[in-house]
């Protein structure tokens, strides 16, 4: 009897398996970058969420990642060496990122870490990474505090205050606001942080936050919050989240007749954004590193080569990923040697490297200096508004 | 007396062992085994919650969270004042007495959680106790003084084999002291008919609180070792995943076994990370789908866990 | 005084969703008094069974009431073979053994649905496609604005509540079951087939979860994994403050509960939202642990 069951239950999880394969998407065509019998290969490790709660940044992340490496390797590598891959998941948990980071530094032997998205985690691997003296550059860890851990921890995204700043301004002197709503996601780091420096920034010139709301990363009813706020009646609404909320808070927004312009920050790129938010981001802005506009051949190459490889289109995670990996492979090529310190040297004289994700300096504090562009919303369209230098 | 010898043998043999691997504490297996020592101390503290009283917490992670932002928020602040108490040999005692100041938040935290077990049982209690480790989480969120969504952040690290090792040791035999006591008998007594219980004269009220608040006190004490390991703790490290993480490892060493915890712990701790390397050939993550199907299989063919409630040890060598 | 209209409004709206998980939970625990853990993750299966299935007619290009009738008659029958799956493999073995462990295979079965979930459908939202379009467009009066779509989700959760209701308590099926709620053994002692009345009620509460994913799918049309989890607590939540087991209770329950929320968010603290839904369940499993309407069922003294 109790064989027999068991019997049932694994010929049960066989059949659901096979139901799940059947409806996985296909196959992404990305290029081999595991560890083969050659040694003479310049190791990459990367640290992030595949799965768990924060696994849909962690996937597009990895996809820039290995699209950016695949192509340095197509082009002859760095040095005369291929790069290799170990991208290892940490479920959106900080001590599985601590196990993560100190295997690939320790047992893989890594040249340098490529992650983490998430600012919480990223500060738990960052001194792991200074204490071996290995170069890491996180691609969207926006927290001040990241980068300050030590001289081996590098960025290629803007830091909270510098968003928070650019939407500050735009919706100053642009949107001729004068009184701006805040609907911040409570439990993220870059929501909190972005809406922060905003506040301070609007304030500071006279502007005036007539309601500073929030919500949770499970929600998917806002509207309690958005009544709330256009009982204010604000001229426009910040709303410093990732795409996974903002196009529902967009919709919902619309349907209880607020139609002033919606602002936020680059969590929002994002082709599902467009999907999910449809017609009722129109009239929306948000800073972002990139235009697809952008004639530029790095911008086009990407978007062309990333939709041939990955069959869809790229989200602004896709794009840091893929600049944190270039930035790295850029400098490896410029260093004197591929040792530690000299890595760290050339990654830290940085300057002006063509990003898809903008011109990216490395500064004192190792963070990256590029200008924002601030993109309009338009009928499922990410339309070029303007550029703000830092 | 001769009893207590085991143990302090066993002390000794970690502060020695302590001395011998500090070179190695940046090293991967080091690594290993000092989260394998937190989750001995997590899993046998659930266990007598969950198994040897037979209630059925699912909000351990609150309790952890609430010993490790204490203890961790008193550290960070003293370490901010002044950081040269923590350069010589004081900053020992100052982290045992942080620990221990975090494991008293925690029971008292489980003190509040005790009192609805009174009422409430099996699927009820569980669900509750779910739903008090998320408003625990839910409040951290919201206090700004630990950082909020940001984290708390700076905590010195302190965390090494000999203190994890310590705790284990003193919360294993705490355990099993308490087990092995008139409390320990009256607490299997609650487990296995209550009313029966009742009527023996068990206080089976105090009996369900004090395990509550004994299991809340090591969760905080494993919290605050965390926390001071990671540097960084963010509320969300301890949403209910976390939880069932440590009841998995309760459920597989057997309810009530406290060395079947002890292996457990040890073994989810190494296969977690032994079954990395399959990543490179899935291309996908696997271990959480092996995780639950391993639980459920488990239920199913061996509903006591591995070890039943036996211990792997005979009583009277440990007595 | 509009914007208090307006929360209830939202409060209403946000409950009826709640109401149509919640009443599928209500009668899984009523027969067999386990937390289904997977019941949320039925519901996530749900949607995507809608997702796909939409996208295989083509029904995103054309909307119409019809594509929404089959999207959710499919998702309801794939829901409802899934749950049937999971009590057979899962659930059925362990009907003699301790509480405990069912409740953990619940917990595993939980687990492996989001984690295959994520990896297999992927972890990224997904857009759920307007398959249908009420006509009129917006309703309302001035300011207070009503979406018709959340006005046919709460006819449809009364729709099905009243539907439920005749079938637990005047068809066969229900009287079966309400006898194997109240003791399996005794039920079978009277000729009651009990496993096969608790796969029937598995089924119909599964079936409901997937008419659920549909409607939420097309109210909120961001689909993905983990979806199930937070809607599956709170129409736990729900079920129990109405009285775990009682059909109208569960709509009330969860109308009271997205009363209580939107009201919450809306004047007070909305960051502690999900608090709140676990705070209003010890609560009242504290002070009335039958809940609002269920019937006090004494314990063995």
């Amino acid at each position: 009897m109790k064989k027999r069951s068991v019997v049932r239950v694994f010929v049960g999880i066989a059949l659901i398996s096979v139901a799940f394969t059947g409806c996985t998407k296909t196959k992404s065509k990305v290029c081999d970058l595991s560890a083969g019998s050659d040694t003479n290969v310049i190791r990459v490790g990367e640290v992030g969420s595949m799965t768990g709660s924060e696994a849909t940044f962690g996937v597009s992340t990895h996809e820039g990642i290995q699209l950016a490496l695949c192509q340095a390797n197509a082009a002859g590598g760095v040095k005369g060496k291929k790069f290799v891959l170990y991208s290892l998941d940490d479920q959106s948990k900080q001590d599985e990122a601590a196990a993560a980071m100190t295997k690939l530094i320790t047992q893989s032997k890594v040249d340098a870490i490529l992650g983490e998205v998430a600012s919480g985690i990223s500060k738990v691997m960052a001194p792991i990474a200074q204490a071996n003296k290995v170069p890491m550059i996180t691609p969207s860890s926006t927290n001040p505090d990241v980068t300050k851990i030590g001289d081996y921890i590098f960025r290629v995204c803007f830091i909270d205050p510098f968003q928070g700043y650019v939407m500050a301004k735009f919706a100053k002197e642009n949107l001729k606001a004068k009184k701006v709503a805040i609907l911040q996601d409570h439990g993220s780091d870059y929501s909190v942080g972005l809406a922060k420096f905003f506040i301070e920034t609007f304030t500071k010139d006279g502007g005036e936050i007539v309601l500073n709301q929030s919500y949770n990363k499970n929600d998917v009813d806002f509207k309690s919050q958005l009544t709330a706020i256009r009982a204010k009646a604000p001229d426009a609404i910040y709303i410093p989240g990732y795409y996974t909320h903002v196009g529902l808070i967009a919709r919902q927004a619309r349907e209880l007749g607020v139609t002033i312009p919606l602002m936020g920050g680059d969590g929002w790129d994002s082709p599902e954004l467009k999907s999910i938010g449809g017609a009722a981001l129109n009239n929306s802005y948000f800073s972002n590193h990139y235009s697809a506009e952008d004639k530029s051949p790095a911008v086009q190459t990407f978007l062309k080569e990333y939709k041939e490889t990955f069959g869809k289109t790229p989200d602004g995670l896709a794009a840091m990923g893929y600049d944190a990996a270039r930035v790295l492979a850029d400098a490896m090529n410029r260093a004197k040697s591929l040792s530690n310190t000299d890595v760290r040297d050339a990654i830290a004289a940085t300057v002006k490297f063509e990003g898809v994700t903008g011109k990216i300096t490395i500064d004192k504090e190792r963070n990256a200096v590029k200008p924002a562009v601030v993109l309009r919303v338009d009928n499922g369209e990410f339309k070029y508004q303007s550029t703000i230098h830092p | 007396m001769k009893s207590s010898a085991g143990w302090l043998a066993a002390l000794a043999a970690c502060w020695v062992m302590h001395f011998f691997v500090q070179d190695y504490s940046r090293s991967y297996y080091f690594l290993i085994f000092l989260y394998a020592g937190i989750n001995i101390v997590l899993a046998v503290s659930l266990n007598l919650v969950n198994g040897v009283t037979g209630q059925f917490s699912m909000g351990h992670a609150g309790f952890m969270s609430i010993g490790g932002y204490v203890s961790c928020y008193l550290i960070t602040q003293l370490f901010q004042r002044s950081p040269a108490l923590f350069e010589g040999p004081l900053s020992m005692p100052i982290f045992a007495g942080a620990l221990v100041l975090g494991g008293i938040a925690a029971a008292i935290a489980g003190y509040l959680v005790g009192l609805p077990s009174l009422r409430l049982k099996g699927d009820y209690l569980a669900i509750v106790t779910l739903g008090f480790g998320e408003i625990i989480r839910v409040i951290l969120l919201n206090v700004d003084a630990v950082g909020g969504a940001r984290g708390l952040g700076g905590i010195p690290n302190l965390t090494s084999f000999g203190v994890v090792y310590t705790c284990v040791i003193v919360t294993v035999f705490c355990v099993w002291r308490i087990i092995r006591s008139a409390q320990g008998r009256a607490l299997l007594a609650v487990r296995e008919d209550e009313i029966a219980a009742s009527a023996m004269g068990v206080n089976t009220t105090r009996s369900k609180v004090s395990a509550f608040v004994i299991g809340a006190f090591f969760a905080g004490i494993a919290g605050g070792l965390f926390g001071s390991w990671l540097t960084v703790l963010t509320p969300q490290t301890f949403d209910f995943n976390k939880s069932f993480e440590i009841i998995i490892m309760v459920v597989l060493g057997g309810m009530g076994s406290v060395s079947g915890s002890i292996v457990a712990a040890i073994f989810l701790t190494i296969i977690r990370e032994a079954l990395r390397p399959l990543q490179d050939i899935t291309k996908l993550d696997f271990r959480m789908i092996i995780y639950s199907l391993m639980l459920i299989v488990l239920m199913l063919t061996k509903p006591r866990g591995l070890f039943g409630s036996r211990e792997l040890v005979k009583e009277k060598e440990l007595a | 005084m509009t914007e208090f209209v307006q929360h209830i409004v939202n409060g209403i709206s946000l409950g009826s969703i709640y109401a149509l998980i919640a009443l599928g939970y209500t009668l899984v625990f009523g027969i067999l008094q386990l937390i289904n853990f997977a019941h949320g993750d039925v519901f996530m299966l749900g949607a995507f069974i809608g997702l796909y299935s939409s996208k295989f007619f083509g029904f995103d290009q054309n909307p119409s009431l019809g594509a929404l009738v089959l999207i959710m008659g499919i998702s309801m029958i794939g829901c409802a073979a899934i749950g049937y799956c999971i009590e057979r493999l899962a659930y059925r073995p362990l009907r003699r053994a301790p509480r405990i462990n069912v409740l953990i295979t619940a917990v595993g079965v939980s687990l492996f649905l989001e984690f295959a979930g994520q990896l297999f459908l992927g972890a990224d939202p997904k857009f759920f496609p307007q398959i249908y379009q009420p006509a009129g467009g917006d309703m309302g009066a001035g300011a207070l604005k009503v979406n018709p779509l959340q006005v046919m989700v709460l006819v449809i959760s009364l729709a099905l509540m009243t539907a439920l209701q005749y079938v637990v308590f005047k068809t066969r099926l229900g009287r079966a079951m309400r006898a194997v709620s109240f003791n399996h053994e005794y039920a079978s002692l009277m000729g009651i087939p009990t496993d096969r009345v608790i796969s029937y009620t598995f089924m119909l509460g599964s079936a409901l979860a997937g008419a659920a994913g549909v409607l939420v799918g097309l109210i909120y049309p961001k689909i993905e994994p983990l979806m199930g989890v937070l809607p599956g607590l709170k129409a736990f939540v729900a079920a129990v403050l109405g009285g775990i087991g009682n059909v109208t209770g569960a709509v009330v329950g969860a109308i009271t509960l997205g009363l209580a929320e939107s009201l919450v968010v809306g004047y007070w603290a909305p960051t502690y939202r999900d608090a709140l839904a676990f705070a209003v369940l010890i609560v009242i499993l504290l002070i009335k642990p039958a809940g609002l309407f269920g019937t006090g069922r004494t314990e063995k003294v």
